[in-house]
């Protein structure tokens, strides 16, 4: 294998493996003792929260790929009616995924795309 | 409620294992990481990464949420460092999880391969099914058995995501646009769904907020001031209705 084919794999180690499992690792040591409910725990919570929703937000707005061929207005409003649906189905996650993702082909097949 | 039966006789830690792989087999969480690792597996050819480069990710990696920041921000072009903090931001929650979990499986003649392979395994699905059906095994053999459950949730993800990166390549846009937007819906409703306080659904609208608008105008590093900016506002708010009650 050459570098260059090599690279990708050395940012996948460097950039996703080791600074996600070291939390693990860390799990590990301190896993007598830390309350879930600190609020150092709290806190970190929040922001890998946040960092998460703004993910799936730019995913939806700045769409990747095949998903940047489908209007902004039948991204937005799939969205809207999958989290509708969600709620009305007493937070099914199934049902919220089928109707949001089912809301953006029934749209791009109307549209006759 | 009362307490889970705890099933006497013992068994080896490979009977341990079966039982686990079989208990994960049969739990609902199959079809949600069914669908989210197909979505995983077809973002990452959308994007133009190989099958064996995702497949990998799942395996060494494996939790969704941290994939989906990886790929999305490494196609787009941001820098590795950049990527490794977001990742590892977002791997934090894995911490309290694993610190909860393992007192749970482990007993005395516990060795560290098993508690390491655990921990690895740890992701939310993992950790809720094990919380939930650990405590009904003996306890010489909860640490098989979570890494059972472990096993065969890892098992499903890994062919959903090579299935997911041949169906991006071959089926019509229009549908790989809909596999393509399972991974927001998915992780919408699952926050939803596991944000027990205030700070965590404060969080989750404020960084839906603040992560469009943020590459909007152009802010460099967006992810990482969403997460700060967003999490420590949500923190904040919540210590604020804390303290005024």
């Amino acid at each position: 294998m050459t570098l260059r084919e090599l690279a990708p794999y050395l940012i996948l180690i460097f950039a996703g493996f080791l600074p996600h499992e070291a939390w693990r690792w860390v799990g590990i040591v301190l896993s007598r003792g830390l309350d879930e409910t600190s609020e150092v725990v709290v806190w970190v919570r929040a922001v890998a929260i946040a960092i998460l929703a703004g993910v799936v937000a730019k995913i939806v707005v700045f769409s990747p790929g095949a998903l940047a061929g489908v209007p902004l207005w039948v991204r937005l409003s799939a969205a809207a009616a999958g989290m509708l649906a969600f709620f009305l189905a007493r937070q099914s996650i199934l049902v919220g995924v089928a109707a949001g993702t089912g809301c953006l082909l029934l749209a791009e097949l109307v549209l006759g795309r | 409620m009362a307490p889970p039966k705890i099933e006497s006789g013992s068994a080896g830690p490979l009977d341990g294992f079966f039982r686990g792989f079989k208990a994960g087999f049969a739990s609902v969480f199959q079809l949600v990481l069914f669908g989210t690792f197909v979505s995983i597996g077809s973002l990452a050819h959308d994007l133009g990464f190989s099958a064996p480069w995702v497949v990998l990710s799942t395996l060494i990696v494996w939790a969704a949420p941290a994939q989906v920041i990886m790929i999305t921000a490494l196609g787009a072009g941001a820098p590795p460092l950049e990527v490794a903090i977001a990742v590892s931001l977002s791997a934090v929650r894995l911490l309290p999880m694993v610190v909860s979990l393992l007192p749970i499986i482990r007993s005395e003649r516990t060795r560290p391969p098993g508690l390491i392979l655990a921990a690895h395994f740890t992701a939310v699905s993992m950790w809720i099914e094990t919380l939930r059906l650990a405590p009904t095994r003996p306890r010489s053999e909860r640490v098989a058995f979570a890494n059972g459950i472990g096993a065969s949730f890892l098992a499903t993800s890994i062919l959903a995501t090579i299935l997911g990166h041949y169906l991006a390549a071959v089926l019509p846009k229009v549908l790989v646009a809909a596999l393509l937007f399972l991974t927001p819906m998915s992780f919408m409703t699952s926050v939803t769904r596991n944000s027990r306080m205030l700070s965590d659904r404060v969080a989750f609208v404020a960084g839906l907020v603040l992560g469009p608008l943020l590459v909007f105008y152009k802010v460099g590093l967006d992810l990482l001031w969403t997460g700060l900016l967003g999490g420590t506002a949500a923190y904040l708010f919540y210590r604020l209705r804390k303290g005024m009650r």
